[in-house]
């Protein structure tokens, strides 16, 4: 408590270690408490805090990590070893996201790293193994952005099975005066199944069941729910007609839509990846939709952003996206609200908001 | 009389040259089908015509007071659409015809497409799918950010076998919905607006759903328009002459409403080009009921009304005329 004390009314003085003469410092007539000087905000105190932000992510986030911590922009650094090496020691938090976050390398570099902000709800750019070890927090964007991404994969299946976006081509190119479009498949009744049955696929099941899709689902264990489980996805997929990904990306779940699943998804088939392109085999699923075995694709992401594959730009039954699953500006705020948030809660020594190691 | 023992029951068939149903040849071979485009004519269309009771009309084919009179003995009109505009409703109700409609044939598959346009704008989903197949991705780097679907408030206009549906999947999404319609409906959990106008200026996405009446037409006026503003969106899967289309591409020029999803026109297939260059309009080929689903369902609907009608048996999605009454 009297460090509590200490750091409001007197942080710029360097508190004795032993409480009785803190205390004797605080209550006596040495220290000035007038209206005129501001007590310093947490805030200013923080300026001199180092943040490597890894990559342009928002406008918003860029500009208050300037204003309130001494900012580094990793991309902006023409020789970003040289860069770690000199400013090694100011750097106290990094801030990442689907695009670049903290490898191994990265955090050995910098040895006063404390922690490390997504500004995403995935973890796969950050070493969460070397962060334990080091004893660096780490913390992500869950929640807020549960919805975005949840709408965006129906938006994605109406789309694709619609043809939303081909039928928005045909009449700007004048075709309509031509004659009609051809019929294209329904949405509501058809069978969903789920990899991944976290807040994403939960909030995606739920959101389908307003269309009357039956919901099944493939997870590491089976939930507490009433839809149909599935323990492989190859036996999900032979059971869908829209497969959806919606789980995080490990090591286990890389590839987890491979050429059995591709098959077992079939020629009426559609594939939704809302989640990270290295969930799928990209080549054998570009294979599949040229050669017609897959019915359909939604992707919202790709094993090499920003590369998508050119044989899809051709496909009618393919809707293809640059990596938009949260972006919106309210969720886009919020999730830089949680950023800056987690942040401040650190370096003011309180409980992070949202952390994950 | 409904037709002797030899000959099949009759059946005039109304559509336009080239709208026809997968059903007409199965007609043929149980009905004795007289169509006026058949070329040849059936030998004795003149007179067989004037003793027809049943009328099967194939879609939006005007059917007007010159035509009834052509065919005195109809009492019954099958329609395959989900809307009756087409119909002088006056006309028919002189006459005392029975017409049926779609019915729910198609509802499923409209509502589904009412929320695949409203999330297209919202999140601009056909905007941004070009923006990658142009290859622009790896250039610009970041697409520009859309606005949130879920928790929006929607303000349906019309809360019929359509919009009920619409409702149905706009509240998975945390959406809240309030409508308007001519009466408010009991036993509805939605706020009831009285018009338009204040139904547009509590909603953020404006579905229209409506059926097109002499009431109804330009239901969506500048006054609507401008209520909903600047970050309000339009879905349109009713019927064009429901919005006053002039001033919808005036205000969405001007950024005076947040966008447009719409899948009807005033002329179709004319759509006015200053939509075309905007990233915040979705464009639609009059395409929301065209499924196989959706045309199985009114083929089957037809055949089995058409059936009843013969067997003197209930008809299924009877329009009421007495609620076209202004």
């Amino acid at each position: 408590m009297i460090a509590t004390i200490w750091r409001r009314a007197a942080p710029h003085l360097s508190r004795p270690s032993h409480p009785r003469a803190a205390l004797a410092i605080l209550t006596s007539h040495t220290l000035t408490f007038s209206t005129t000087t501001q007590t310093p905000s947490p805030a200013a105190k923080m300026d001199a805090i180092g943040v490597l932000m890894m990559c342009p992510m928002n406008t918003y986030l860029e500009q208050e990590l300037d204003r309130r911590f001494k900012l580094f922009r990793y991309w902006t650094q023409p020789k970003q070893a040289e860069f770690l090496s000199q400013q090694a020691e100011s750097i106290r938090a990094v801030v990442g996201n689907a695009t670049a976050g903290a490898s191994a390398d990265l955090i050995d570099a910098l040895p006063r790293l404390e922690i490390v902000s997504c500004f995403s709800v995935g973890l796969d750019k950050v070493d969460l193994a070397r962060c334990g070890e080091k004893g660096v927090r780490v913390t992500n964007t869950p929640d807020v952005l549960t919805d975005d991404v949840a709408d965006l994969a129906i938006g994605l299946m109406l789309a694709v099975l619609r043809r939303i976006c081909v039928c928005d081509k045909y009449v700007r190119s004048g075709a309509w005066k031509l004659g009609d479009f051809k019929l294209t498949t329904k949405f509501s009744g058809k069978r969903i199944g789920i990899i991944g049955l976290g807040r994403i696929g939960l909030a995606i099941a739920q959101r389908a069941e307003a269309f009357d899709c039956p919901i099944s689902y493939h997870s590491r264990s089976k939930k507490a729910t009433n839809y149909t489980y599935y323990s492989s996805v190859v036996e999900l997929a032979s059971n869908s007609d829209i497969l959806v990904i919606a789980c995080a990306l490990t090591p286990e779940t890389t590839r987890i839509v491979n050429r059995e699943v591709i098959d077992a998804l079939g020629p009426k088939g559609v594939l939704i990846n809302i989640g990270r392109g290295p969930h799928v085999d990209e080549a054998e699923l570009v294979a599949a939709l040229v050669e017609g075995r897959l019915g359909g694709a939604g992707l919202d992401v790709f094993e090499k952003e920003p590369e998508v594959p050119e044989q899809l730009f051709g496909l009618e039954n393919v809707v293809l996206l640059p990596h938009v699953g949260s972006g919106t500006e309210e969720t886009r705020k919020a999730m830089a609200d949680l950023v800056l948030g987690n942040l401040e809660a650190h370096f003011s020594s309180k409980p992070l908001l949202t952390p994950v190691v | 009389m409904a037709g002797d023992e030899e000959t099949p029951p009759l059946l005039i068939l109304h559509h336009l040259p080239n709208f026809k149903l997968s059903i007409f040849p199965l007609l043929r071979s149980k009905y004795t089908v007289l169509d006026p485009l058949d070329d040849p004519p059936h030998p004795s269309f003149h007179p067989l015509s004037k003793a027809a009771r049943l009328m099967l009309c194939t879609g939006p084919t005007p059917v007007t007071a010159a035509v009834l009179d052509a065919y005195p003995a109809l009492e019954c009109i099958v329609g395959s659409s989900a809307g009756v505009n087409h119909f002088d409703l006056d006309a028919c109700r002189r006459r005392r015809l029975r017409i049926t409609c779609a019915g729910d044939s198609f509802s499923d598959d409209v509502a589904d497409y009412a929320v695949g346009l409203a999330i297209d704008v919202l999140r601009r989903v056909s905007a941004a799918d070009r923006f990658v197949r142009a290859g622009s991705w790896p250039v610009m780097r970041e697409y520009g950010l859309g606005s949130k679907v879920s928790g929006k408030r929607v303000g349906i206009v019309g809360l019929g076998s359509i919009g009920s549906r619409v409702a149905k999947r706009f509240e998975s999404f945390g959406c809240t919905i309030a409508y308007t319609s001519t009466k408010q409906k009991p036993n509805i959990p939605y706020t009831f607006h009285a018009n338009a106008a204040l139904l547009a200026s509590n909603a953020d996405i404006l579905v229209v759903c409506c059926a097109l009446t002499d009431e109804t037409r330009h239901l969506i006026n500048v006054d609507v328009m401008a209520a909903l503003g600047k970050s309000g969106i339009i879905v349109n899967v009713g019927r064009g002459a429901l919005v006053d289309e002039k001033a919808l591409v005036e205000m969405l020029v001007k950024g005076e409403i947040g966008g447009a999803g719409l899948d009807v026109f005033e002329r179709e297939p004319h759509v006015p080009r200053e939509l075309f260059a905007l990233d915040n309009v979705v464009l639609s080929p009059h395409h929301a009921v065209l499924t196989p689903e959706s045309m199985g369902a009114i083929d089957d609907l037809i055949l089995a009304n058409i059936e009843a009608f013969f067997s003197n048996q209930p008809l299924r999605a009877e329009v009421q005329l007495d609620q076209f009454d202004s």
